[in-house]
């Protein structure tokens, strides 16, 4: 390994850059589809002037950000204050590392289409998840205000109860497929196209729901967005954030959709499987293969992201003790029912092989 | 490769203990002990234990200190007050812990015979193997620990629970 240590950085270093870049213009195209998706539920047109369908909109809002006065005001305690956005936005990048987004493609050995792909890939997406609370509890508690402070605990408060609900439901798909890695978890799922994907053929839909539920919860989108409540809490956490400081924030958001959204597809509609299976005959060319598993894999994220714009649009907000008894008195209980019937299915039920 | 990494992370990880002492503010304490707990799963992943390690950032760096962090901030607890302490510790206290660390190291010397060695990234134990062990040769003491958390929910619980 030491021989070719430096073509492996080299390699791995690229592979980081590309995959950061396309992921800040998804998200940058996530705000605007957003914008675009709730104009028309709203029965108006969303952004529509700045360059063909507003296409160009992401662009100039993060010109507007970029360019405005960085404001920190007196009272904040600075060093945790600069610290949040940066933990929450990191660990919202980091967190997409261990997925893969296509088939198994190797050049020169390295995986191309994944940036680490290793045994324990949920499990260090839970614990990035779990890592980036800090992020906004640091950002409320530092901010100095009241607002931002009553935002922070609700949202400390609501991630750590959902994790739970998160971290249960996933158990029922890692115990069809055995593996903590996501590659694997795919490829158990690839053998009879949708009929084997884990929500349909596995009869993992119960799981599917609470982790999606759990999921907007963990990400503080409606109709889970508590913390930032504009009646209640003008702007909850980032209350007291500006400009670029505030874009992090707000980066790190539509990180973490997008990220739940590909372990969304992961884990319960087969990655970059197609839904046809064998109905269709494979394509020769390996390049065909390639394109073919990373649009299927797109498709279905973008549908995640659609059905999170369409909850956003269409679902008043919890009040505070619903969200709570809804998390521990049904989310958790059905969370582990789920698991006791999965274990003894696959305990009962004859192997199918 | 596996060495620089484990000097990186064995040094933050002494450097966030010493910071977690060092410290005034409560909040940066904690903080430093959630460096601590990441720089120790880090270590884990390095001698091969990844499913601790993952265990380790989920339950202790996550769940746990995101709940010390949560009490420091509802309390809103300010900053410590320097005293000179009591005479004791002086008296008794620096000895004492001199006096430990001796023995310690007199204890760890002497039997470094006995024990197995661990090489850095050599060992892989995956899920699979840890739940193996787990559930079947230590079985007993895993259920018991399992027992002893419930009874200490119900005890908080109880401790909770407001008298009618």
């Amino acid at each position: 390994m030491d021989t070719n240590l430096i073509p492996f950085l080299l390699i791995n270093l690229a592979k980081v850059i590309v995959v950061v870049v396309i992921f800040l213009m998804s998200v940058a195209y996530t705000v605007l589809l957003e914008r675009k998706l709730v104009g028309r539920i709203q029965n108006r047109w969303g952004p529509s002037r700045v360059g063909p369908f507003g296409m160009l909109q992401p662009l100039v809002d993060g010109a507007k950000l970029f360019l405005k006065e960085d404001l920190i005001p007196e009272a904040v305690y600075r060093p945790l204050y600069i610290l949040a956005p940066i933990i929450a936005l990191g660990c919202s990048l980091m967190s997409i590392s261990v997925v893969p987004f296509g088939s198994d493609v190797k050049w020169h050995g390295v995986q191309l289409f994944q940036i680490s792909d290793n045994n324990i890939g949920l499990l260090i997406i839970l614990g990035i998840t779990s890592i980036g609370v800090y992020g906004i509890a640091l950002s409320g508690w530092s901010s100095n205000n009241k607002y931002s402070l009553l935002g922070a605990l609700r949202a400390s408060a609501q991630i750590i109860s959902y994790e739970l609900a998160l971290g249960l439901s996933l158990v029922g798909v890692v115990l069809r497929s055995g593996s903590l890695n996501l590659r694997h978890i795919v490829d158990v799922q690839a053998t009879h196209g949708l009929l084997s994907w884990n929500f349909f053929g596995g009869f993992q839909f119960i799981a599917f729901f609470i982790y999606l539920m759990a999921a907007y919860a963990e990400t503080n989108r409606s109709p889970f967005d508590l913390p930032e409540a504009e009646s209640e809490l003008t702007a909850g956490y980032h209350t007291e954030y500006s400009s670029m400081k505030f874009a992090m924030f707000f980066m790190a958001e539509y990180g973490n959709m997008i990220t739940v959204g590909c372990v969304a597809t992961l884990l319960f509609f087969g990655g970059w499987t197609t839904p046809f299976g064998n109905l269709l005959p494979e394509p020769h060319s390996q390049i065909l293969v390639a394109l073919l598993s990373i649009f299927w894999f797109v498709i279905k994220v973008f549908g995640f992201l659609f059905l999170y714009i369409w909850v956003r649009g269409t679902l008043p907000r919890f009040r505070y003790d619903q969200l709570m008894g809804f998390g521990w008195k049904f989310l958790v209980p059905v969370a582990v029912a789920n698991i006791v019937v999965t274990s003894f299915c696959i305990g009962l039920l004859p192997p199918a092989q | 490769m596996h060495l620089a990494l484990f000097i990186i992370f064995a040094g933050l990880c002494v450097a966030g203990a010493l910071n977690l002492l060092l410290q005034r503010h409560p909040i940066n304490s904690a903080l430093s002990l959630i460096v601590v707990m990441s720089s120790l799963a880090v270590l884990y992943l390095l001698l091969g234990a990844e499913f601790l390690a993952a265990a380790q950032v989920i339950v202790y760096s996550g769940a746990i200190m995101v709940l010390f962090t949560f009490v420091i901030m509802l309390l809103n607890a300010g900053r410590e007050e320097r005293t000179h302490g009591s005479k004791l510790a002086y008296i008794a206290g620096f000895p004492g812990a001199a006096a430990l660390l001796g023995l310690l190291t007199y204890v760890f010397l002497s039997h470094r015979s006995e024990f197995g060695q661990a090489r850095l990234g050599e060992y892989l134990a995956t899920t699979g193997d840890l739940s193996q062990v787990l559930f079947t040769t230590l079985l007993l003491p895993f259920e018991v620990t399992s027992i002893l958390i419930l009874i200490a929910i119900l005890g908080a619980v109880a401790l909770a629970r407001k008298e009618h």
